[in-house]
């Protein structure tokens, strides 16, 4: 198949992935792969590597053996002689501006306002004008319902608040995927609900999605697909309603019995 | 003999004085500097995974934290000249000698001090800065340094107090800072009290406008919008009125 059409390549595809840490082998070979304009939802119990697949696909962390395709495109490190010679952390750097990502712990910087937390990737990253950067950076944080808060530093703005302006952040570079890491376990309850309808809204507009998630309504609503991972593998991939009502796999049934 | 307070007085004026002060400040800034620009790359090499970078920071902080900071500003003076010709010429005075000297010394507090700062910054700061995309210089330039300084700045300010303190020591070279000042004035007229309370005060005024300006200094670190600034004041007023103006085409 010499004339691949492009809709056939997934827009982020990991294949094989391994990673141990001291000998300890957390991810065991994962398969996974988002296309564009679709929006996955990756459930599992702790520890399980979640959040490790999630770095990986980052680029934050060197993977053991396995390949990630951006766009069909390999990143993070080519092959040489059948062993992986990673990428210096420069080139890393800019494949990464590709990738949006969203933490637990929102990881806001400090120092900087809401507006600067969002501008900061604009100006330093892809060298836009401080100004325009700052114009930009205050649509985006309009779009998250925080252009009143443009201002606030972090340690003013409440949980869901900081983690809307992580979403901005990521989202201001226009990635080509956004990567979720459990982005509303941090957050109070009453907090949980404004940030899933950002994230709704963003899978609505057509963003591409992975996302780690505890929140069984979002998965239901949002996601094209649900997945289950599970000691180092996806052990099960369906779409919501399949996933949830008729659960093929036994460990399924048995971690949605407790999620549920 | 009582304290004679127009003697006092007199020398509290004395031009000498305050260029013993200057000096002292100038010591202690110079050797601040040093050891702060020095300080910062034996942090990074003292928590580098590289051990050849490790290994010489280590050594030179083992080395600086046993030696006295006289006895270093004695080799800087006496010794080093002549090891070293070129140290003999005339722009290697007694208050360059005495800033490199308690600079090199300093830099090994100052390495642990800036070591324990760096590490205070939460791990997801870096992570964060490096997965928008930004090069490792520009992670730790615009994300950890500034959050790494705040954590530094009262320790570095107890050490700049106690670097105009070391200052005294480099009489010993002949340097002519604040407390030789002193020293000189009364070994010509033996009035003790007057030159030694002279010299008290202008400690006193030194370390409190060091003080003040620390305290200035941190204010701006608090991160809150109250402390801020014009320059750094929100968008949101202009912006919003400037979105209500139609683009031009
Ligand atoms: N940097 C690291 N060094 C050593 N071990 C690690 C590291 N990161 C993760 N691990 C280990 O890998 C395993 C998987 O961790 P990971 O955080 O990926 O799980 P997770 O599925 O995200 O869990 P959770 O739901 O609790 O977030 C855990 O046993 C963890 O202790
Ligand atoms: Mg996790």
């Amino acid at each position: 198949m010499s004339n691949e059409t492009p809709a056939t390549v997934p827009t982020l595809q990991v294949s094989n992935l391994h990673k141990a840490y001291n000998g300890n082998e957390v991810l065991k070979g994962v398969e996974f792969a988002v296309n564009k304009g679709q929006v996955k939802a990756v459930l599992g119990p702790s520890g399980s590597g979640k959040s490790t697949m999630l770095r990986l696909m980052a680029l934050l962390e060197p993977a053991d053996a396995g390949e990630i395709l951006l766009d069909g495109k390999r990143i993070g490190a080519s092959d040489a002689n059948g062993r992986i010679a990673h990428h210096s952390e420069r080139k890393l750097a800019v494949q990464r501006r590709d990738i949006g990502m969203v933490f637990q712990k929102f990881n806001l910087f400090p120092h900087l306002t809401a507006l600067d937390n969002v501008a900061l990737g604009l100006t330093d990253v892809q060298g836009v004008g401080k100004v325009e950067a700052r114009e930009r950076a205050f649509e985006i944080l309009d779009k998250v319902g925080l252009a009143e808060r443009d201002g606030h530093f972090p340690s003013e703005l409440s949980g869901g608040q900081q983690q809307r302006v992580a979403i901005a952040r990521a989202l201001v570079l226009n990635p080509h995927v956004m990567l979720f890491d459990e982005p509303t376990s941090a957050l109070d309850p009453e907090l949980v609900g404004e940030v899933l309808e950002v994230m709704e809204n963003l899978a609505a507009a057509g963003m591409t999605m992975i996302v780690v998630t505890h929140e069984v309504r979002f998965a239901r609503r949002a996601a094209d697909e649900v997945t289950l991972f599970d000691g180092g593998v996806i052990v099960e991939q369906a779409e919501p309603a399949e996933f949830f009502e008729n659960p093929q796999h036994e460990r399924t049934k048995q971690f949605l019995s407790h999620v549920h | 003999m009582i304290f004679d307070p127009t003697i006092f007085f007199e020398q509290l004026v004395n031009p000498a004085y305050f260029w013993g002060a200057l000096t002292s400040i100038g010591v202690a800034a110079f050797s601040l500097v040093i050891a702060t620009v020095l300080g910062f790359f034996l942090a990074v090499g003292r928590t580098s995974k590289k051990s050849y970078l490790r290994g010489p920071s280590h050594l030179y902080v083992w080395f600086f934290r046993a030696l006295p900071a006289l006895l270093v500003l004695l080799i800087m003076w006496n010794a080093l000249p002549q090891i070293i010709p070129a140290l003999r010429s005339d722009w290697y005075t007694p208050f360059i000698a005495a800033s490199i000297g308690l600079g090199l010394v300093e830099a090994a507090f100052m390495a642990e001090i800036i070591r324990s700062a760096l590490s205070s910054v939460d791990d997801g700061q870096e992570l964060a800065g490096r997965a928008l995309g930004m090069k490792p210089g520009s992670v730790m330039r615009k994300v950890i340094l500034p959050q790494a300084i705040r954590t530094a700045l009262p320790p570095t300010g107890n050490e700049f107090i106690g670097l105009i303190k070391y200052s005294s020591l480099a009489s010993v070279i002949s340097l002519k800072e604040l407390l030789t000042t002193a020293q000189v004035g009364v070994n010509i007229t033996f009035r003790y009290a007057e030159y030694y309370a002279v010299a008290i005060i202008y400690y006193l005024v030194i370390v409190s406008i060091i003080t003040i300006i620390q305290s200035r200094i941190e204010r701006r670190f608090l991160w809150t919008s109250r402390g801020l600034k014009k320059s750094t004041s929100p968008l949101s007023l202009n912006t919003r009125a400037l979105a209500t103006v139609p683009k031009e085409k």
